[in-house]
């Protein structure tokens, strides 16, 4: 983690149009120790008058609000105020266990890259299944994890076409960061393995599997070759 | 029950949309033209949030299969109830058996088609809007199809008096200039001076890469003046994104909740229907406003629809429950 770096970083307030207040504390790369801070932040402010909704991004907030309701420079003031009190911040969210059948046809990618991460087949799955991965935010689809943790040595760079398709239930490597498709979609990430989670059901009472804040483990359904 | 003859694949069903999800990466969705939709829903006395046809692709054209009241609202379509014309913003008593038919608009882009009672399909996500990106809401999560039927909630309304109204059907003539007013985006004063004064100075022509996603706009690229490398934040219906090609892009209903393009400005929620109402090859001029001018654009709307809404309920009588300045 990057620890230290990230604690002191001031929050700044912009306006996110209409209705939108963003509150950013990013101070360069991503920081999961601010992240806590910004989930916390996130469940308190929901609460506050004119509040519609808070909207975790990656060490960063929007805040929807009623204008009707309430004066965007006193909900400014609000926000920082709540995020001074929230100092130290209780680790939250749940531990999820996702399966994964690695490689084969529905893991295609996963001899290129491990040979092009210099790892063999078996060296690359466990790295990725012994990572202790968490959720940041969730966006850009329904229920995809915005996911933190992935071991360095397994980055790498996405495609440079794009396949026009993959598969809901792909679980894929993008540049520095892991992920698990929702639904199927365009995708320039490679793909290694494939799950029968479902990460997002609109017909479910909560709709998407993980939720920020969550620490995610990807095990070892079935390695095929 | 209506059945749909003739459409494009991407008209869908919708309402006012899903708010209330963006934290689980789920789009607001709904109208485009929000105003329109709600001018339908209230010359029908509809709930406030009645499901309707979004029509954007063209020719369009529907059966009835009972008798109901309709409204058509939004672009001007030389709508027709089988021979006979009907205006924009018309809300009129239609037969079982009639044939609805819509034409590649004059004027305007999307054309709204409202029933009495609203469509009749399941809610999902507390919304019978149609997410085309994940394939849910509406009429099985995807756009109308030939022999699709869907059944109105209220098809036996009575016959009443026809009328209409002429709120905001002052669209562009094809082709000349479209003004909507802007609020600054966070990184408004990382662009270099030359890129703020033509954001604001030159036409932005909108392509032909423009959907219910959101809307590519061609002119002078726009610089930043030191690269930046943002972390992705939640974005909302209106955000001008700069991507590295300069050519800015429009974040509409069905956007991505979550972007990390620098934001050079936000298209204020009252001006959102006049994008969804401009074809491509339209000159776009971004007006920059306060927040105080965004509220009072919004107050004014919703005064219109209440004013529209007082009208209706004095022709109609007192026919229905209206909530309080909830159409938008």
């Amino acid at each position: 983690m990057t620890g230290q770096a990230c604690v002191g970083s001031a929050p700044r307030l912009h306006g996110a149009g209409s209705r939108g207040l963003l509150l950013d504390v990013a101070a360069g790369a991503f920081c999961s120790r601010l992240q806590q801070r910004v989930l916390a932040l996130a469940e308190r402010v929901r609460s506050l008058q004119g509040v519609e909704q808070a909207v975790p991004g990656m060490n960063n907030l929007l805040v929807v609000y009623t204008p009707a309701l309430v004066n965007v420079n006193s909900l400014g003031e609000g926000l920082l105020q709540c995020w001074g009190e929230l100092i130290d911040v209780p680790t939250m969210g749940r531990e999820v266990e996702i399966p994964v059948v690695y490689g084969g046809a529905a893991g295609e990618d996963l001899p290129l890259i491990a040979e092009q991460a210099g790892l063999s087949v078996q060296a690359f799955v466990d790295l990725h299944s012994s990572g202790q991965y968490q959720v940041a935010c969730l966006g850009a689809m329904p229920g995809f994890p915005y996911l933190s943790g992935l071991d360095p040595r397994l980055a790498t760079p996405r495609r440079a076409v794009p396949r026009m398709r993959l598969e809901q239930g792909a679980v894929i490597i993008g540049g520095a960061q892991a992920g698990v498709m929702p639904c199927a979609a365009p995708s320039g990430w490679h793909v290694i393995g494939h799950t029968q989670c479902r990460l997002f059901d609109p017909e479910r009472e909560q709709p998407a599997l993980l939720q920020p804040g969550d620490r995610v483990r990807f095990s070892v359904a079935e390695l095929l070759s | 029950m209506i059945e749909i003859l003739t459409s494009g694949a991407l008209n869908t069903v919708q309402d006012l949309g899903r708010p209330g999800y963006l934290s689980i990466g789920v789009s607001t969705g709904g109208a485009m033209d929000r105003l329109a939709l709600s001018i339908g829903n209230c010359l029908l006395g509809n709930p406030a949030n009645s499901a309707g046809l979004e029509i954007a692709f063209f020719p369009f054209r529907l059966k009835l299969h009972a008798d109901c009241r309709l409204a058509i609202t939004g672009a001007d379509c030389d709508a027709r109830l089988d021979q006979r014309a009907i205006a924009p913003g018309w809300a009129c008593n239609a037969k079982a058996s009639q044939v609805l038919s819509l034409l590649p608009p004059k004027r305007g882009a999307r054309c709204y088609l409202t029933f009495s009672g609203g469509l009749d399909v399941p809610p999902v996500l507390d919304s019978c809007s149609t997410d085309l990106k994940t394939g849910f809401g509406g009429l099985q999560g995807r756009g109308l199809l030939r022999g699709d039927r869907l059944a109105v909630a209220a098809p036996a309304a009575a016959r009443r008096a026809e009328f209409g109204t002429a709120l905001t059907m002052a669209f562009a003539e094809r082709g000349a200039e479209v003004e909507v007013r802007v609020l600054p985006g966070a990184e408004l004063e990382e662009f270099d001076e030359s890129s703020r004064q033509a954001f604001f100075s030159q036409p932005w022509v909108v392509t032909q890469d423009a959907n219910r996603m959101g809307m590519r706009l061609q002119g002078e690229p726009l610089r930043l003046a030191q690269p930046r490398e943002m972390l992705s934040h939640g974005i909302l219906p209106g955000t001008v994104q700069v991507p590295p090609s300069g050519q800015p892009i429009i974040q509409l209903a069905d956007a991505n909740t979550c972007g990390g393009y620098p934001k050079i400005a936000h298209v204020i929620d009252a001006d959102l229907w006049r994008l969804a109402q401009v074809p491509a090859g339209t000159p776009l001029r971004f007006v920059p406003v306060d927040q105080e001018q965004a509220v009072a654009a919004q107050d004014a709307l919703e005064r219109q629809l209440v004013r529209l809404r007082q009208s209706v309920s004095y022709v109609l009588g007192a026919f229905t429950n209206f909530p309080a300045s909830a159409y938008l």
